[in-house]
This record gives C-alpha cells, structure tokens and sequence, in this order.
C-alpha cells in the first residue's frame, strides 16, 4: 500500500498540515501536496472507476496525462466535474469525491459491466439494441446514457460565483514548458533583449530534472534551475509565469494560454481562471515528454502506475508506492525509479526488463545496489484486483506462460516517451517516425508557417525528441538562439551548460507484452485507461475493416477520454499498425486538437457575462421610459418600450388608449434607435443611387426621400428616409436592426468595389437621439415651443430644416410612418433629455401621449407601411411589395437591378402585398398560411399566401393585416382561407387594399 | 453479410470475436462502373445505397481520397431535424428525418437515432413571430412542430435559465421526433450495407481528373489508375467547386471553416437538442455525456478544418447565459470542419452542364441531418434524371431566382 516516508518530499511542507476530504472522510496532507500524492501518502489506492467497465482504478500519474484520478472538487454551486487529482493542489479544506460509481467507490454496481466485459467489446452497441425498434428510445438508450458520463453535472442554478478575465499580451519569443529546456530557451532568447514570455503549467519550475538527476555545469539541477531563475528574474524584458499552460496554437502565432490562479487558493482575490490571448513573433515548445504504459494483462490495476510517477512521488512528495515495488520495463530511464525507490528503504524484488540483453550504467548501477534484475522478461498477469498481491512473470519473447510469482504490492512500468507534440502540431506540424526512441517527434522542416512565410514554432528539448540532458539543454539553447536571431535579435555567445548523466542503453519497442500474447492475455490488457480500450478491441476494429487510425479511434473510442490520448494513442496505434502488418509511420496518428488539457467555459467566456454579456444599449431617454412604467421590448440589442400601461390596463388597453390619443391629438415617441449613417464626399450621391433602388443623386438638399436598400440578389434588405444636408452630405436613416448591418454593407462595396469612390461613411446613431412628434396638434406643439418656422409652406412634407427648437440645435424632418402629421427630431444625444422634457411639458395642453414599438407598428400597418422583418425575411423583392415607384427606372445599375429582372423574379405568378380583413372581424393568426385543394409532389397542402403582419385596429375596430398573395393585387375582394395556430381550423379573409385608414392622406398632408 | 444482433454479439464472445467479418470489402478499382460516386461521406454512402436498394444499380464504385466518413459526415454536431419554412427544405428534410426512424433495422447496424426533441428558442418577438410562421408551415408540410410556451421549455430543459439579462426566453419552436445520432455509424452503416450489395469503396482514392468526350463524362482518373463509368456523382461537401473545376464548370460555392466544441462528459443533464439562434449557440448532450456545442462559421474562404476562436469564445458565452451551469464545465476538444455554401444556404442536387454528371453539394451548416433524404432523392435524380425531392434544388434556380432561403427560420448554422 502506498504511505508517505518519513524523509524526503522537495515540494512539500513538512511542517504544515493541511485537511481535506475524499467521499466524506477527513485525510490530512501538506501544503505543496498535488490532491494526488495526498491520497496516495493516505493509502488511497483505489480513487476512481474507469469509464465503461466500471473497473477500480487508481493514480497512475503524476501530471496532465492522468486518465484515471478525476474527482469532483467542491460544493454547490463551486462545484467542478472531472478535475485530474494529479493537476490539482492540495489546499485546507478542499473537498473531493469519487465519480462514476453507485452505491460507493468500493461497492460500485457498475462493476457488473466488468465481468460482462466479453459481452462488450469494442463497438458493440452498433450490433445490439436494434430490434425491437421501440426499445431503444424507451429501454437501451436511457439505459446507455444513464450509465455513461462521468462527473455529475455542475449545481450552478443562477450564476458561476467566480469571476473569468481574458488577458492579451504580445511578445516576442513565448517559452511554454518550464522545465530545464524551457528555462534554458527563455534565458538564451532573453539575453538577446528581446520580449520573452516563459509559462509553466505547473506550480513550480524545473520539470522533471530534478527527479532525475545528473548535474548541470557541475550544480545539482535543483541549484541550477534555482540560478537559472534568478538570471531570468534579473532581466526586466523576461515575464514568467507558474499555473499557465499554453492550451492551444492557433494562426499567425496566437496561443491561447490558460492561467489557474485560484484553484489552489480559492480564497484568493481576483478571478478564478484568466484566458491569456497571446501574440508571440517565435514560440519555443519546451513542453517535455509522456511516459508510455506497458500493454500487459492487469495493467490497470491500482497500483500500477508509470515509473516516472513513481519516482515524482518518491522525490516531489515523499510517498511511496508500495513497500515492494516490481519494476518493468524497455529502457534504462526506469532503473532510475528502482533506485529511488530502494534509496527511500524499500524494496525492489525485480526489475523485469524487457530487452534480452538489459540497459547499460543505470542497469548496472541497480545490480551494484543489489536489485536483482531480470532482462528479456515480462509480466503475464498482475495478481489481486484492489490491491496487487504479485506479478506473474513470463518471457518477452513468449506467449505468457508464468515462470515464476513475484510478491509486490506496486508495480512501475515504462514503456518509453513520447514528445509532447501537441502545440506543434495544433496548426499544422508535421511529425516524423524516430525509429531509435520508438516516438513521433517535430519534423523541423514541416514545421508550423508564420504569417511571414517562415516557421514560427521551433520545438526543444524533450519535446523535440532529445533524451538526455545534455542534449536536451543544447537543443534548447539552439532553439533560443533561433528564435532570437529570427525576430532580429542578438543572442550573446555564451554556450549551452555542460550536462552528465548516465548515458544510457538503446530502448526496445514493446507494444505488446509478452509479444506472442493470445487473446485472453489481448482482452486485459489496457491502452486507454479511461475509456477501457484493450488491445484485443484495436485487434477487432483491425479485423473489422476499421484500418484507418481515425477509424479505429472512433470505433474503439481509443484516445476519446478526458486526457485526449496523451498516454495511449502512441501504444494504440503501434498495437493498430502491427495487426495491419503496416509501419507505424504509414498508419499515422489522429489530430491533434486543442486544448492540451481541458479549458473552464468559464474561462472562455470571461468577464462578457450577465449584463456584460451584449450589453444593453440605451437611448438618452431610457430612463425616462424607466420612470414611466415602459414594457420594454428587446429590439436587436436596445430596450424599446413597447407600450406605457397605466394601473389597471393591460398591454392591449394600453396601445389602444396610444393610438386613439396620438390620432386624436398628440402623440410623442422615442425614434432614437432608428440607424443614422453620415455619407460624404464628391461621390456620395453616385455611391447611394447604387445602393439604394431609388435615385438619390437628384435630391436636392434640405429634401428627404425614402428608399428601398436591395441585396446582390434583388431582395430588400432595408428601408428608411434620406436626407440631403448638403451638396456632398446625405444622412440615411435604417431600420433600428439594420443600423449595423448597413453600414457594414455600405463599407463592404465601398472598400471591395468602388475603393476609388471619394466616399466616406460614419454611423451617427448613438451621437443623435430622435423625438417624433405625432399626430393633429404636431406643428402647434413645435410653434409653442419655437424657434423654426414649421409652417407647411417653408417645411412641407418630405423637407427638413435645421435651427434652434426651445433652445436646442435640432434637425426637424417631416415625415411619417403613422400618417399623421408628423416630426421627427434630431437633437445631439446630451440634450435630447432636456428637450423631451421641454416638449412633454409643453404638451401637456394637448395631452401628449407617448407611445411605444406596438402602436407605432399597428398606425403603420393602418396605413399600408411595410416594416422590414415583417413583410420581407430576405425573399421579397420590392415589386412584390407595390413598390415599383420606388424604383428608378432611369439608372443603368444599382445593387440587385440585375438579379430582379430574373425569370422567377419577374414571374406574374409571384405571391403579392395585399390587406386582409377577416369576414368576421376577427384577428388572423400571425404567419398563418392560405390553403388551397390538394397538395404538390411531395404531398405537402398546396398554399396561395400568408400573414405578414397582423393586428387589431382600433381606430376601425377590427382586425387588420398584411399579406403575400398569389397574384394578390389582381384578386381584391376574394376570399382566401387561413389556417389558425390549431393547424386544424380554418378562419376566413378578404383581400383588400393594404392601406385601411386615411387612403388619400388628408391627416399627413395639412 | 453476418447479421449483428445481441445473440450474434454472445455467440462470438465465446470464441473471442474472431468470427466477426470485416463492415466492408477491402476492394480496388475496377475498369468500369455504371455509376462512381465520388466522396464516401455520408451522402455519397447513402446515394450508392439507395442506388441498390430502390433502383438495383449495384455496379457502383464510391472513391474517397482518404477514410469513409471522414469529412463533415464525422466532425459535425450530429443534429435532426426538419422543421423547416420553405416547402422543397421541409420535404426533403422530413423525408429524411423519417428515414432516420428505421435507418437501423434498414442498414441492420445500431446508428443510435435518438429522437429526443430539438428546440429552437425564440428570444425576441421577431423570433417568436417567425416560429409561430414556421409551426403554421409545418403544419402544412405534414411535419410535427409546435410553439411551446417559456413554462414547457423550463419542464423540458430544467437547466435553463429563461430570464436571460438579454435574451428572454419567449417559447421555442418544438419537434418532438427531431434528436440526434451516432454520425460515424451513419457512415459506416451505409457503407457495410453498400459492400454486402457487391458495391466497392475504395479508399485512399483521389480523383485527380474527370474524363469526357464533348459534353459527356466518360471516367475519372485517379491515384489508382483510370476507373470508367456510365454516370458519375460528385459528392464531396467542402471540395465540390475543386471536382467541378476538374469536370469544367463553376458552382455557386463558397467554402469556409464551421466549428464545434464538446464539454467533457457528465451525468445525463439535458435530454434534448436546444438551439438559440439569436445568441448563435446550439447544444445537446451525446449518448456518452459530452455537452455537444456548435458554433459559427468562420467569416472568410478556407480550408484548414481548425476555425477560428473568437467564434468558440461567442457561443460559449452565450451558451452560459442561458445554461449557467456550463460555466464550470471545461472544453475537451475543439475542431472544424469545411462547409460549403450556397447563395441561399440551401444544398445543390442537380444535373450539370455534362449530361451524364451529377452534383450533390451545398449542404452548408446541415448536412447529417440530411443524408438519408439526400441519397434517397440524389439517387433517385441520377437514376431516373429527375426526382421530386430534388428538382427545386436544381443549378437552374440561382440563374431564374428561385432561391430557397431558409434564412428567416434559421439564421445561423444549424
């Protein structure tokens, strides 16, 4: 059983206690405790159940790569799924607790999956649950959903109480990994002067180096790193940062980098976990390597773990494994855990090699320490299910037949190291087969593209394939020399440090252990761990067809789990290139995605929530409407009101007592929201008669026109007025939705096509509010209030003038979408306030109504006005609309011409604008369709028009609407029949004219 | 062909599951076919199936360039539905949807159809008013959709928060017999069914040119040599406009980078597809616990299937807006896949200005949910020259005008 030893632990503080909880029960560890070492220093070996057999698992690494450890951490609405114990450190009072098992960790139902597990290989719900059909929505797929997943699902009802920022820094060299290649990157970059950012994902620096020894320039790496950090300190152009992993590496060297500033110390102020957008000229990949796993029957079991986790436990945290520790493995690098583990008092029984002839010095060194080493040997079978009682020992070269029983509670196994390759390869990498370290590494000369064409990632150290120290610190040294050089940089002369360790023997591929391993052995032994892909379900996926690495994955789920693969994909797919008797290089690997390690949501959406998230846009007046018991209605991303209720009125009463008063008297509405784009410039007039259908150079200045905005493809995209303010001036007003939209629009051709048209646009929507004044007693407010002639004779329907209302520069226009007599306003946004107040008191006399988005949409469609969004939705054209006069026929082009006058588009068949007027008075349902007899080809009832817009009028006291028909304006007074919501019923209408109220616009024009 | 079943799956457990046969023949190119389908992904599949099935054409060769369905067929977000506006969309989308229902006791291969429900949220009265004209045409279309009030979504999906700081939730258009499946198995399903007719897929097989005598094709070379063929089927989603170019006519293409995102797996938490349109995110959870998440695409022409991030950092923010607990979920794997569009983001099934050439392409953001309707009427259109399913989808519309947008029902991927 694991425990913690009474010396040693270089990152822990023995003089501290903190506790914590697993499954309820208070345990105690340290502080520099990863939740990982603390449960094992507390004899927890059994932490979790694997994902689909629901077997016991237990740590098996140290570091990103764990696939078995995942706890939820926490409570409520703090709560966090599928956390790695190995990536979490310890602190006072952290709560965690085992996921995927029912009743318990130790009795866990589940397990019964396990011993079905012949019954479940890879894939075999593609063969089962097909018949009867019934039964897979209501038996086998709740069944399949309920026992999968893994964490239960976060608490969070209302709100994530921590707080997420995004962070942009720009660079120029980015250094990820701070181990001794990393650090040596950084140093070697920064003494060129240039900008260095260094990030270590971990809490402390150094890397593996000092788990593994050897000296550096004659120091310990501990005294070196320590050095190193100084050096690094020292330069004011080196950032360095701890707990942030470069998650991803995207275009034009932006990295994305995740920062975990409070997962260790939830009381810390500040936020919980910071994005970090990072824009870096080089990036040095000094990201290190993974230890492989050896695939051999019971290799999953707790207490098994990889070698290199074995010893960081030993060294980092002073916990030990087991008291009896066998050793397995394919390379030297693991004799080093053999050592370390003997060196802390315990016993190594064996070390089982698996090359005939064994390893070199560090071999020799274990042998010298009287540890008796077995070479050409394997394990065949791992004895005991929770907690291990021994290994079967076999030949390598065999088929498993045991030898002999080692007694041991711990097993450490090495099977290799594969570079971590991930950022490199996240944008495009390439990766090339190193035969002599059985590893893909970076192909240097595939390496990532910059946006000047040069390769802008160089990969160091272990990462790039380098196994030794030496190599590994020269190689980085190199890889910050590059960096520098290649953003023009100096770097100093000063060499790479000399470096000794053991050297070390050549390692020997195992991808199967014994390699002539039948079936039985096949069906134990594990390449995903959390996904429980065995090396016989590679074998069947093979057999199957399934020869595509990307094939075999998804069929098998291999390298699908949380930890992406990082330990099994390499094993996986050397087990997926031996059935298909073809080179590992040929079969290739999956790609790689990012995150390296998963990302908090959280963390990607940042500080942009609650009412940061689209924030509210808000006219001058909304407080105002706040004040006046406005129903606000969200309108792209404004509040509009949408009608002012009184006590005691409904939304209905409330629009009706609108309307009647702005038709009786007046009527006041905030219009500020309507876009106003600034179009300028000798061309400007050129420029607008091609986007708008109408002719706009002609207008003279001070007059308005309204006009029609068309797609490319003959559609109307937007409507509004314009005004000439001057001989090179035109302000266009949009709709509220359309104010963006547009001026992309207009920057769109003017910057893609007329790039030489002396056009300049500006969206003024927010520097101006808009106030109509609407309705019979319109100009004799404006006259009280004073300051313009607004008499129809200087300011006719259609004109503007400019001047000084009450006191305040205003922009008067006349013009209508109620057909009433009608002003709008413009004031500068800072004053729109004191002159609303101004004219809501000076209307009192003729008590001024305000009026919200409803009565301004049922006044227009009253009078027949179409709304964009409500009779267009991107397949209307404006012929379809009646609205031929506003079409020029005069210009030889403008945006659309040529896409109107298509076959289809001039179709007489095309459904048309009418009104509609139930018989009975009544309301037509809102998007209801006409039906005619029959249905078409594909059986679907045969329609004739629909609703756009509909309404209860009540200035005449019955329903109103808008509609398509088929060939409408030719068809007044038929009927047509609707269907009502029901889908059922019919409700009847007549077509009729679209304009209800005041045809001959005797309100508008007085 | 071995039948799967569950006594199949026991009867091998016991010899080890040495006796199961490979889904599909390992096969190389022949000289001549009467049809070649280029592009095994889902739509290809399903054309060759449906090929065999309705029509009995089985000399047919499917070429892929490089794994059976490896483009968006295996990287999309796995979504069905069919409440669609326009008549020729909800068609052939319910025909597809339909399919879908039996496609597993059809293909004898488990494609996990699970019709758990999609729901599209209306979070402003403009949305309101198009769902409502939606759930009218559906009606008429003969496919199931109702509007739902904001209490009905909330007993639906008890994670969702409705009063959002923005966006409301005012209902939602609800299809009840909308979900999702298991993508891969879609493809390989089709393509075990197309072997056991004697259809050879040939993988790692590119097309590197198209042969013709005037205006009519008379074989593809590829990296395996010259194959010949009486009827040719482009079915390549993001590559069309390059196959077309190689036969020598244009497509009204576009191609650009899509995204999507799966959490890490959790408890089953919501048991339905929801979509929100106006925040342009859309999720469901997978049968293995993923949260599954869409996102935008990307707003320039590419190919490199990675997208870009700050369309991931949109969706995800909306998305927690709306199910707040997805704050403390953590992102496992982010991907993109190429999506080709069109000027009115409705697919192309049509002839071609070659005679004896197909092109089945432009599916957009939507394609999964398709792939049974498309092959069924792709097929259908290659064997006969005509099909009801497909004719409004012909080349013929964008020169007459005849668009089918669906734009107002659906203004964002989907």
């Amino acid at each position: 059983m694991s425990t913690r030893l009474a010396t040693g632990g270089r990152l822990i503080d023995r003089s501290r206690q903190v506790s914590f909880t697993f499954d309820g029960t208070t345990l105690r560890g340290h502080p520099g405790d990863t939740l990982a070492s603390a449960l094992l220093a507390s004899g927890r070996t059994l932490v979790g159940r694997s994902f689909k057999y629901h077997r016991p698992r237990g740590v098996i690494a140290s570091g990103a790569e764990e696939p078995n450890a995942l706890v939820g951490l926490g409570q409520g609405d703090r709560f966090e799924p599928n956390a790695r114990a190995t990536t979490t450190e310890l602190f006072d009072g952290l709560q965690a607790a085992s996921q995927n098992c029912w009743p318990s960790l130790d009795y866990d139902v589940g397990a019964v999956n396990a011993a079905l597990s012949r019954f479940l290989p890879a894939g075999f719900y593609y063969k089962m649950f097909i018949h009867p059909r019934a039964f897979w929505k209501h038996v086998y797929e709740p069944f399949i959903r309920h026992s999968a997943g893994l964490g239960r699902a976060p608490a969070v009802e209302a709100r994530d109480p921590d707080r997420y920022e995004h962070f942009h820094h720009h660079t120029d060299v980015l250094v990820v990994g701070g181990g001794v290649a990393g650090l040596q990157a950084a140093k070697t970059a920064g003494e060129s002067g240039l900008r260095v950012l260094l990030v270590e994902q971990t809490g402390h620096w150094g890397g593996r180096a000092p788990v593994d020894g050897g000296t550096i320039d004659g120091k310990t790496p501990e005294d070196w790193i320590g050095d190193t950090l100084q050096a690094l300190d020292n330069m004011p152009n080196v950032t360095l940062r701890l707990r942030l992993q470069g998650a991803g590496l995207y275009d034009h060297g932006y990295v994305l980098g995740y920062e975990r500033l409070a997962d260790h110390a939830p009381d810390a102020p500040g936020p919980r976990h910071r994005l970090w957008r990072i824009r870096a000229g080089r990036i040095v990949t000094a990201t290190g390597a993974i230890e492989r796993p050896l695939p051999f029957a019971g290799n999953d079991r707790p207490g098994v773990m990889l070698a290199s986790a074995v010893r960081d436990y030993i060294v980092n945290w002073g916990v030990s494994a087991g008291d009896r520790l066998v050793v397995v493995t394919n390379n030297d690098d693991a004799y080093r855990t053999a050592l370390a583990h003997h060196r802390a008092g315990l016993t190594v029984p064996a070390v089982l090699d698996a090359r005939p002839e064994g390893g070199g010095a560090l071999m020799a060194e274990a042998q010298a320490a009287g540890i008796r080493v077995l070479t050409g040997r394997g394990i065949a079978q791992v004895n005991g299910t929770r907690a291990l009682t021994g290994v079967e020992i076999c030949a390598q070269a065999g088929e498993g037949t045991p030898l002999e029983t080692i007694a041991c509670d711990a097993v450490a196994m090495s099977g290799g190291w594969s570079p971590v390759v991930h950022l490199w390869s996240h944008c495009g990498g390439k990766l090339v087969w190193d035969e002599a370290a059985a590893a893909f590494r970076p192909d240097p000369d595939r390496a990532p593209i910059g946006q000047d064409g040069a390769s802008n990632v160089i990969a160091a150290g272990a990462a790039n394939g380098q196994g030794d120290l030496s190599s590994i610190l020269k190689d980085a040294e190199k890889a910050g020399k590059t960096a520098a050089r290649d953003l023009g940089g100096t770097p100093s002369d000063a060499s790479a440090p000399d470096a000794e360790q053991p050297a070390e023997a050549p390692l020997a591929p195992v991808w199967m252990m014994p390699q002539g391993a039948p079936h039985a052995l096949r069906a134990k032994a594990f390449l995903d761990f959390q996904n429980d892909v065995k090396v016989s379900d590679v074998h069947l996926a093979a057999q199957e067809g399934f020869e595509s690495v990307e094939h075999t994955k998804r069929y098998t789920t291999l390298g699908m789990a949380t930890d992406q693969g990082k330990m099994s994909n390499i094993n996986g797919l050397a087990v997926l290139s031996r059935a298909l008797n073809a080179p590992i290089p040929q079969v290739g690997t999956t790609t790689f995605r990012p995150p390296y390690t998963p990302v908090s949501m959280g963390a990607i959406a940042g500080e942009a929530r609650g009412p940061l998230f689209q924030p509210i846009r808000r006219t001058p007046l909304h407080d105002w409407h706040e004040t006046h018991g406005a129903k606000w209605e969200p309108v792209g991303q404004w509040r509009r009101p949408y009608c002012y209720p009184r006590a005691g009125e409904d939304k209905h009463a409330a629009v009706a007592r609108e309307i009647d008063a702005t038709r009786g008297s007046l009527g006041l509405l905030d219009a500020s929201t309507l876009g106003k784009i600034v179009v300028k410039g000798p061309d400007a007039g050129r420029f607008l008669d091609m986007l708008y259908t109408n002719m706009m150079s002609t207008l003279k200045p001070g007059r308005c026109r309204y006009g029609l905005m068309c797609s490319e493809n003959g559609f109307l995209i937007d409507d509004g007025v314009v005004a000439r303010l001057d001989d090179d001036t035109f302000l266009c007003h949009t709709t509220t939705g359309g104010a963006d939209r547009i001026h992309a629009h207009m920057e769109d051709w003017l910057q893609t096509e007329w790039w030489d048209w002396k056009v300049y646009t500006a969206n003024l929507t927010e520097q101006f509010a808009q106030i109509a004044v609407v309705g019979p007693n319109a100009r004799k407010l404006l006259e009280k209030l004073g300051g313009i002639d607004v008499s129809a004779e200087t300011l006719p329907f259609m004109a503007f003038a400019e001047g000084q209302l009450a006191g305040h520069p205003v922009r008067v226009f006349r013009i209508s979408f109620s057909g009433e007599l009608s002003y709008e306003i413009a004031v500068p946004a800072g004053q729109a306030r004191a002159l609303w107040d101004r004219i809501v008191d000076a209307g009192a006399e003729w008590q001024i109504t305000p009026y919200g988005t409803e009565a301004l949409h049922v006044m227009r469609a009253e009078k027949g006005f179409i709304m964009i969004g409500d009779e267009t939705d991107g397949t209307v054209i404006p012929q379809d609309l009646g609205l031929d006069w506003a079409i020029s026929k005069k210009k030889d082009d403008y945006l659309g011409k040529r896409a109107q006058a298509r076959s289809h588009m001039t179709d007489p068949d095309r459904w048309k604008l009418v009104g509609l007027k139930t018989l009975d008075g009544s309301v037509l349902p809102d998007g209801a369709y006409a039906v005619t007899e029959g249905t078409n080809v594909n059986g679907q009832r045969n329609t004739e028009g629909r609703v756009t817009s509909s309404y209860h009028s009540p200035t005449l006291g019955h329903g109103i609407a808008m509609g398509l028909a088929h060939r409408g304006p030719e068809r007044m007074g038929e009927v047509l029949t609707f269907m009502r919501d029901d889908g059922k019923t019919a409700i009847e209408a007549r077509i009729v004219d679209p304009v209800f109220f005041d045809p001959e616009g005797a309100k508008q024009n007085v | 062909m071995k039948r799967y079943s569950a006594f199949a799956v026991a009867r091998e457990a016991l010899t080890g599951h040495r006796g199961w046969e490979r889904a599909w023949r390992r096969a190389q190119p022949k000289a001549r076919y009467d049809v070649i389908i280029v592009g095994a992904g889902g739509h290809g599949l399903a054309t060759a199936y449906y090929l065999g099935k309705r029509f009995g054409i089985t000399n047919v060769a499917v070429l892929e360039k490089g794994w059976l369905g490896g483009g968006n067929t295996g990287r999309n977000t796995t979504i069905i539905r069919s409440n669609y506006l326009q008549d020729p969309s909800a068609a052939i989308y319910e025909k597809s949807r339909a399919l879908y229902e039996t496609l597993s006791q059809d293909l004898n291969y488990n494609v996990m159809f699970s019709p758990r429900g999609v729901m599209m949220l209306a979070q402003t009265e403009h949305e309101v008013r198009g769902y409502r004209r939606t759930a009218h045409a559906n009606a008429l279309q003969g496919v199931e959709t109702r509007f739902i009030t904001p209490a009905e979504v909330k007993k639906i999906v008890p994670i969702i928060r409705l009063e959002g700081p923005r966006y409301p939730v005012l209902g939602a258009l609800w299809q009840a017999r909308g979900g999702t499946a298991r993508h891969d198995a879609v493809a390989w399903g089709y393509a075990r069914a197309c072997s056991a007719m004697g259809m050879d897929i040939i993988q790692q097989c590119e097309v590197t040119g198209i042969r013709r005598d005037g205006d009519r094709v008379t074989g593809v070379d590829t990296t395996k040599g010259a194959i010949a063929c009486d009827k040719l089927g482009l079915v390549v989603a993001g590559h069309s406009g390059v196959l077309a170019q190689m036969a020598g006519f244009r497509l009204p293409i576009e191609s650009v980078a899509l995204q999507a995102l799966v959490s890490e797996p959790i408890k089953p938490i919501m048991d339905c597809v929801v979509m929100a349109n106006t925040v342009h995110g859309y999720m469901s959870q997978s049968d293995k616990g993923e949260m599954v998440i869409g996102g935008g695409a990307d707003g320039y022409n590419n190919y490199t299937q990675r997208g870009s991030f700050h369309h991931v950092e949109e969706t995800v923010r909306a998305l927690i807006e709306t199910f707040p607990m997805l704050s403390r979920l953590k992102m496992l794997r982010w991907w993109g896949g190429i999506v080709d569009m069109t000027g009115d983001r409705s697919p192309i099934l049509s002839k071609t200005p070659l005679q004896n050439c197909f092109v089945n392409c432009g599916w957009g953001t939507g394609g999964f949910k398709a792939i049974p309707g498309s092959g069924w009427g792709f097929a259908e259109l290659m064997a006969k020259g005509h099909a009801p399913l497909t004719d409004s989808f012909s080349l013929d519309r964008f020169r007459e005008g005849r668009f089918i947008d669906e734009s107002v029902a659906a203004g964002v991927a989907h």
